[in-house]
């Protein structure tokens, strides 16, 4: 193949990795900005988004555009219940103090993939995709299912962005962002708010986990570099910015994307880490964000 | 005196116990007590500074790879080896203290994490040199000191209590001196601190070398004894396990960290055990510490030798 | 007299507010210099700029003639400017002993133990050395922090509203315990309690709205018609 095609190629991979990403670290973000909790779960979360999408799938043999519609819904819900328990069981009682909640988070995230491990196994199981469609371009074939991951991420995040600064719910939500004692004496119920946020970051990781899951196989393992890269996004984009954390997916992702293509992922990885570190010395705000 | 006498008796337990339990368990307790030496040192930065580092494994592999390197490359012996790695342990504590010491809090954790996420890649990157995932065993002839053999287990035993004395020595007298009390002071309120004419970034950038020294040390000790230098050292995990071996047996006090070690030790041990009964308790290693660690933060957020200092046993250091 | 301290321009503004806005400000060594002013006139801010807490935007202090403007606060506080807080400042988890021994041992810690005890005396807080400091009543703990600012051994003493909450007895014997100082140590003191500022003050400066309204003796600032206008008179 020439290097044009392959180039785009590439980018195409990296577009598929980007809306993923974006999706992710969306909700890490919105967790972060919210409540100012670092969720290192969070992988956990979109981890078990794929784990429970096989399991509806193979509730449903011989259906599985079915069963993959049945997974959208039930997987982020799951997912978003036992993140609502979680946050009324553990976080709320730690006050939602910063240091703590990372520390409980990273004992929660223990937790779900050995009870994972457990239950699913340690083998990797695939998904079929809702639909076999192949898109020839003159250079190669390109899967259909992988188009329709990156318009759905894309009609997710314009949902996540409408919902946030067009409904009433979503004022509260960034109301309660600026200021939870504030929001609290205009008597919104911040506790709900806070459980609500943590049940929708959550729901989106899970979401992500299910549109990845008929490319990458399900794996109790799977939710550590999404956690990482999600890391880095919502970092890069600004803590708690939505809109730098899509502009951060799509850079990482792209670039993740081609210099993986070209170089070795992991020496990407280690730049894309290094990175990060820096930035949030150098430039706390993120790369993209405004200066507080 | 009281606390002298207590720390030194502790000693002499180990030692007893060293010499009259079995091979095994004895092996069982001299890693206990290399990786207490860890965990001590990342006490001196979270327990006695408020440090909360999520990248101590990177000051660990420092020493594990600087020692086991040396040895396999240069064949060099037990003592030097262990030098370097302490060595090791310090300037790369120093390297990210620089940089992450400009920050504070979360940004610090993430700042550490990204720091040693980026150590475990670079020692996968160089997978030629390093072993990788896989490691590599160290030359027997690298593991003697004074001509004892290292793999043996009476050397083996003293040389991890001596280390594990040594530590726990040196972190008791630095805790008392004048500079464990700048230290307390940072974890207590820094901006007070600064306005008594101490200089907070000299005082947190010291006790993380320290705290590396200790890491370094650590891992040298484990990679000499055991004979195994490999990645693993570097992941998370080897971060998150000192928090909790601290967090456990009790931050900011000075035998905290080795009870916290030796008691999820023992709590994964009696489930593994269990687990030859039941299988489906099989690996349930990484849940316990999962649940150890929420159930700390939630219940017990000072340990167990923090709630007895709460309770009246003022005195313990 | 000599001047302790010199500010020339001293300047900071936070966006449109002129928080300290070009003071130029005498310290005579010796004194004990009261700065008053209304609400929000810029006092805390301007002793902030003093030791170091916060940098102006321009203008310069002079210490003993020598410019400490960019110098680090803990560099001033060795140099012998030290601050104690309006809202108390204590290690709440420390013993009374180890507050004060930070202090002493950040100027040398020779006969550590004695000077601590010694700065403890000298703020009349003895048998409580091995006490937890969040235990002391409100009034102990405005005299700890006292006793860690003098433990410093300052040339110049920074004191934000140190008789706030204080007891009408208590309030004397901190009177006489500043008196007690000078003329080895100068103190600069915020005060709002105007008995206690004519009292004790050997000069006093006014600020409003960040800017030197008047300066000179206690005498002088009653008399001062522009002074009664946005301040006394109120």
């Amino acid at each position: 193949m020439a290097f044009g095609p392959f180039f785009l190629l590439a980018l195409m991979e990296g577009l598929v990795t980007a809306a993923v990403l974006a999706l992710a670290a969306s909700g890490l973000s919105l967790v972060f900005g919210v409540m100012r909790v670092v969720n290192v779960a969070h992988g956990a979360f979109f981890m078990l988004g794929a784990v429970l999408a096989w399991a509806v799938a193979s509730a449903m043999p011989g259906q599985p555009a079915i069963a993959f519609l049945g997974a959208l819904v039930i997987a982020p819900l799951l997912v978003a219940a036992l993140a609502a328990l979680a946050d009324g069981l553990i976080l709320k009682r730690l006050n939602y103090d910063p240091e703590a909640t990372i520390v409980a988070t990273i004992g929660l995230l223990y937790m779900i993939q050995q009870a994972v491990l457990a239950l699913y196994g340690p083998n990797a199981n695939p998904v079929t995709a809702p639909f076999e469609l192949r898109l020839q371009l003159p250079w190669f074939g390109y899967s259909g299912y992988k188009l329709f991951v990156i318009v759905a991420a894309a009609l997710v995040l314009l949902a996540l962005w409408v919902f946030m600064t067009r409904t009433k719910v979503g004022l509260i939500m960034r109301a309660t962002q600026v200021d939870r004692t504030t929001a609290r004496s205009f008597g919104i119920n911040v506790d709900r708010v806070y459980m609500g946020t943590f049940a929708l970051g959550a729901a989106l990781a899970a979401l992500a986990g299910v549109l990845i899951v008929p490319i990458q196989q399900a794996h109790y393992l799977m939710g550590g570099d999404p956690l990482l890269l999600s890391f880095i996004v919502v970092i890069i984009g600004g803590l708690g910015s939505l809109r730098g954390t899509v502009v951060a997916a799509l850079i990482i992702g792209l670039s993740d994307g081609v210099i993986s293509m070209f170089f070795s992922p992991t020496l990407a990885k280690i730049i894309a880490t290094l990175l990060v570190a820096l930035v949030l010395v150098f430039r706390p705000q993120g790369l993209f964000g405004a200066k507080a | 005196m009281k606390v002298w006498a207590l720390h030194l008796a502790l000693i002499i337990a180990l030692a007893v116990a060293l010499a009259v339990l079995p091979p095994y368990p004895a092996t069982t307790l001299a890693r206990i007590l290399v990786l207490a030496v860890f965990a001590m040192g990342y006490n001196l930065a979270f327990g006695y500074t408020g440090l909360l580092s999520l990248g101590h494994a990177l000051f660990l592999a420092a020493g594990v790879f600087a020692a086991g390197l040396s040895a396999q490359f240069w064949g060099l012996s037990a003592g030097p080896a262990l030098l370097l790695g302490v060595a090791a342990g310090g300037l790369v504590a120093a390297a990210v203290g620089l940089l992450a010491l400009r920050t504070a809090g979360v940004s610090f954790m993430i700042v550490t994490l990204m720091f040693a996420q980026a150590g475990y890649l670079t020692v996968l990157y160089f997978g030629t040199i390093t072993g990788g995932d896989e490691g590599f065993n160290l030359p027997a002839a690298s593991r003697t000191v004074f001509g004892f053999d290292l793999s043996t287990d009476t050397p083996r035993f003293v040389a991890a209590l001596v280390l594990f004395a040594v530590g726990l020595l040196a972190s008791l007298a630095l805790v008392r001196s004048s500079f464990g009390r700048s230290m307390v002071a940072m974890r207590e309120n820094e901006e007070r601190s600064r306005m008594l004419g101490i200089n907070p970034f000299a005082v947190k950038l010291a006790a993380l070398v320290l705290s590396g020294l200790y890491a370094g040390a650590a891992g040298a000790a484990y990679a000499l004894l055991f004979g195994y230098a490999g990645a693993n050292f570097a992941t998370i995990q080897y971060s998150i396990l000192p928090m909790l071996y601290v967090l456990l047996g009790g931050a900011g006090t000075t035998i905290g960290p080795f009870l916290g070690a030796l008691l999820m030790f023992g709590l994964i041990e009696v489930t593994s055990r269990m687990a030859r009964l039941w299988p489906v308790l099989e690996g349930m290693d990484y849940f316990l510490i999962g649940a150890a660690l929420v159930v700390l933060v939630l219940f017990a957020p000072r340990g167990i030798l923090g709630t007895l200092r709460e309770r009246g046993l003022k005195w313990l250091p | 007299m000599a001047a302790l301290i010199e500010t020339r321009d001293l300047t900071l503004h936070f966006g449109g507010l002129r928080a300290v806005d070009g003071v130029d400000f005498t310290l005579n060594a010796g004194e004990i210099h009261a700065l008053i002013g209304p609400n929000g006139a810029g006092k805390t801010t301007f002793v902030s700029l003093l030791s170091g807490r916060r940098l102006p935007q321009s203008g310069a202090i002079l210490l003993n003639g020598e410019d400490i403007t960019r110098l680090p606060a803990h560099l001033r506080v060795r140099k012998g400017i030290a601050y104690t807080f309006q809202i108390t400042s204590i290690f709440p988890r420390l013993s009374v002993f180890d507050n004060v021994a930070l202090a002493v041992q950040s100027c040398g810690a020779k006969g550590l133990a004695a000077q601590t005890r010694a700065a403890l005396a000298r703020v009349g807080l003895v048998g409580l050395e091995e006490q937890e400091a969040q235990t002391l009543s409100y009034g102990h703990q405005r005299l700890l922090e006292l006793a860690m600012g003098l433990a410093l051994k300052p040339r110049l003493l920074i004191l934000d509203e140190p008789t706030q909450g204080l007891a009408a007895s208590e309030i004397e014997g901190f009177k006489a315990l500043v008196q007690s100082l000078v003329p080895e140590t100068t103190v600069l003191l915020i005060e709002h309690n105007m008995d206690v500022v004519m009292d004790i003050a050997t000069r006093i400066t006014v600020l409003n709205f960040g800017q030197v309204l008047a300066s000179g003796t206690p005498e002088a600032i009653r008399a001062n018609p522009a002074v009664q206008e946005a301040y006394l008179g109120a």
